[in-house]
């Protein structure tokens, strides 16, 4: 069971890192698309691994579902896709500046001892993330009730975004 | 929990609602402006009935004291004065201009909320509150610069949340919790050196806040930004949105890391130095007035930082005096600018020729905010420098100071060219300009509290001293 969770991981990190790249090299923007839907779907199978099928469901409904068909959307509504991305001219900078802060997050991650728990949770974590959300004594009802007014602000702002002038 | 210790920001959401409602059955839509402001009272009594207590409610998330309420009435003032700039702007726009006064209320809302949560989910979730709603406003205009500008905004100021979620999840995952009290508690000792994750957290963190603030080296946006948006979005950009940053980078800094404070501290300390430095050198060859004016909010953060790197009540303290100094002197600065380029349709500091003569009041007011924002008495500023170099001085940054008396002494040369260009060059045309009564009124009340905070400083320092006790127990 430990082996097969450790080979499924590298296998599902393997795809994502790999799909992450392809994110940014590919000129072509829909093929990008497509392969941000992949690495979308590799998140959710490192959830499933962890035992948070809660976060693996939502992560599945809401990036592989809705934003994937919105990023689709938007690019098949865009004019002139077929020129791809244009190619930066700090491309060699930014490729050094993100190796460097990789660098430093694997060095750093590594050689943390992080607050982590060893075993997987046994039942559904659904009811438990409700609790957390809306429980009367310690539920993160704040920051809940703060996401509603930043849905209202989004939606007011993408109404008057969009208007004919 | 106790819901009424939210009753500011409920009513002001509430405000906001019942303006959109009120912009769909209206005909006349200049009383839209005259509710907003009139609404932001209620709100504002609020505040005022909560003065001096000290609870948390939201399970801790929550937290009112005198911090969080000396930001309340801030906030307010700045909704309050952004609104009244804005009506002549706003009464161009054919529809859609109570979601204009909206989006205002909401972000100052988010921005109450940044002030007075403890907890960082609840801090980003403000944080995105006020983003969202300032990345609209931005782009309000829909010509072609206000849509430059806003997509900039929006693609840094995502960037931006991304950095600062990574920080917040390194200082989560090193500490298992989000509650800024508990954090405290949990940092392990030995300092920056030994927790590597942690040095990473409060790095990332101070990026993350740092594009709020507009520090170097996260001050790329502001230009093209402050340039392309609405103005008075720019002048609500330029003191609100700041001083959201500086409040939550102080709620964190003390409340969960005060641990290390000496180590963040110096990363201050430098950012200062650096930020003034950048913003006053290339703020001298700036042509159009609202650049100017942004490179010279860049500068003004980095005199501002001084009160993060001086990490003691009275560096607090006198931080939060410069906000409130420096908010109604750049507000007045840009309501100047908002009623001059209504008439004459530009931003350009050689089109300001002689504007002493089109508009003696109005060029009279900007020059005394331009003072101000040197720093020469009898004006806000000044005092607002004397407390921060005081405080910087009694930390031993005396390095810092000089640096900083220096920017002064170059910054004084773009700030008087603008007053020499008003003053003594001649006008295109003997045209007078003139202006509403709502920037007017705006204005004065500007300049009146300049020149107030300049002569006697003692109220409004004495509250800023006890807004600051709560992290010094």
């Amino acid at each position: 069971m430990e082996t097969g969770i450790a080979i499924s991981f590298w296998i599902l990190a393997a795809v994502m890192v790999a799909s992450a790249l392809a994110v940014v090299w590919l000129r072509d923007i829909f093929r990008a698309a497509l392969f941000l839907v992949l690495c979308f779907f590799s998140v959710a199978g490192v959830f499933v691994i962890l035992g948070a099928d809660f976060l693996a469901a939502a992560q599945v409904l809401i990036y592989v579902g809705a934003i994937a068909v919105l990023i689709i959307f938007a690019i098949m509504l865009t004019r002139e896709t077929q020129r791809g991305s244009p190619s930066g001219r700090f491309r060699f900078i930014a490729f050094l500046v993100g190796l460097l802060f990789l660098v430093t997050v694997t060095l750093v991650v590594v050689s943390t001892d992080w607050h982590a728990i060893t075993e997987i949770p046994a039942e559904p974590t659904t009811s438990s993330l409700a609790q957390a959300l809306f429980s009367g004594e310690s539920g993160f009802v704040l920051p809940f009730e703060i996401a509603a007014v930043l849905l209202l602000a989004a939606i007011i702002g993408a109404i008057v975004l969009v208007r004919e002038r | 929990m106790n819901l009424y210790l939210l009753a500011p920001e409920i009513s002001l959401c509430g405000l906001a609602i019942v303006v959109i409602l009120l912009d769909l059955v209206l005909k006349r839509k200049g009383i839209l402006a005259v509710v907003s402001v009139a609404g932001l009272i209620v709100p504002g009594a609020f505040t005022l009935a909560l003065w001096g207590r000290e609870e948390t409610t939201f399970a801790g998330m929550l937290a009112i004291d005198q911090f969080s309420l000396f930001f309340n009435l801030f906030f307010l003032v700045m909704a309050a004065l952004v609104i009244l700039s804005s009506v002549d702007y706003v009464s161009k726009f054919r529809a859609f201009q109570g979601e204009y006064y909206a989006l205002v209320l909401l972000s100052a809302a988010g921005m109450m909320l940044m002030a007075s949560t403890r907890e960082l989910i609840s801090i980003y979730v403000a944080l995105e509150l006020v983003a969202i709603s300032l990345y609209a406003l931005t782009g309000f205009l829909k010509d072609p610069k206000s849509s430059e500008a806003g997509m900039k905004y929006l693609l840094l100021g995502a960037v931006a949340s991304a950095v600062l979620l990574y920080g917040m999840a390194m200082v989560f995952g090193l500490t298992g919790t989000t509650h800024l009290e508990e954090i405290a508690q949990a940092i392990p000792g030995g300092g920056l050196l030994a927790n590597p994750a942690l040095l990473l957290g409060i790095v990332l963190l101070v990026a993350g806040f740092g594009f709020k603030i507009a520090t170097v080296p996260f001050q790329m946006w502001v230009p093209d930004v402050y340039e392309g948006a609405p103005t008075p979005i720019t002048a609500y950009l330029s003191v609100a949105s700041k001083a959201a940053g500086f409040a939550v980078i102080l709620r964190v800094f003390y409340e969960a890391l005060g641990a290390v404070s000496l180590d963040w501290g110096i990363i201050f300390a430098i950012l200062a130095a650096i930020t003034m430095t950048l913003g006053n050198v290339v703020a001298i060859a700036q042509t159009n007035i609202k650049r100017m004016l942004a490179y010279s909010t860049i500068a003004q953060a980095g005199y501002l930082m001084m009160g993060l790197a001086a990490v003691s009540a009275l560096g607090s303290s006198a931080l939060l005096f410069f906000l409130g100094a420096y908010a109604l002197t750049n507000l007045g600065a840009f309501i100047a600018i908002i009623a001059i380029s209504n008439k004459i349709d530009s931003d350009l500091i050689g089109d300001y020729s002689g504007m002493a003569r089109r508009a003696p009041l109005l060029a009279l007011a900007l020059a005394f905010c331009l003072i101000s924002l040197i720093g020469i008495p009898p004006t806000a500023g000044f005092m607002a420098k004397i407390y921060i170099f005081n405080a910087a001085v009694q930390y031993d940054l005396t390095w810092l100071v000089i640096i900083a008396v220096v920017n002064t002494a170059i910054s004084a040369y773009y700030y008087l060219r603008v007053v020499k260009v008003m003053y003594l060059e001649a006008p295109p045309s003997e045209e007078a300009v003139p202006s509403s009564a709502s920037l007017r009124a705006a204005l004065s009340f500007c300049c009146l509290g300049v020149l107030l905070l300049g002569v006697y400083p003692w109220a409004l320092l004495r509250i800023t001293q006890a807004a600051v006790d709560i992290f010094f127990p």
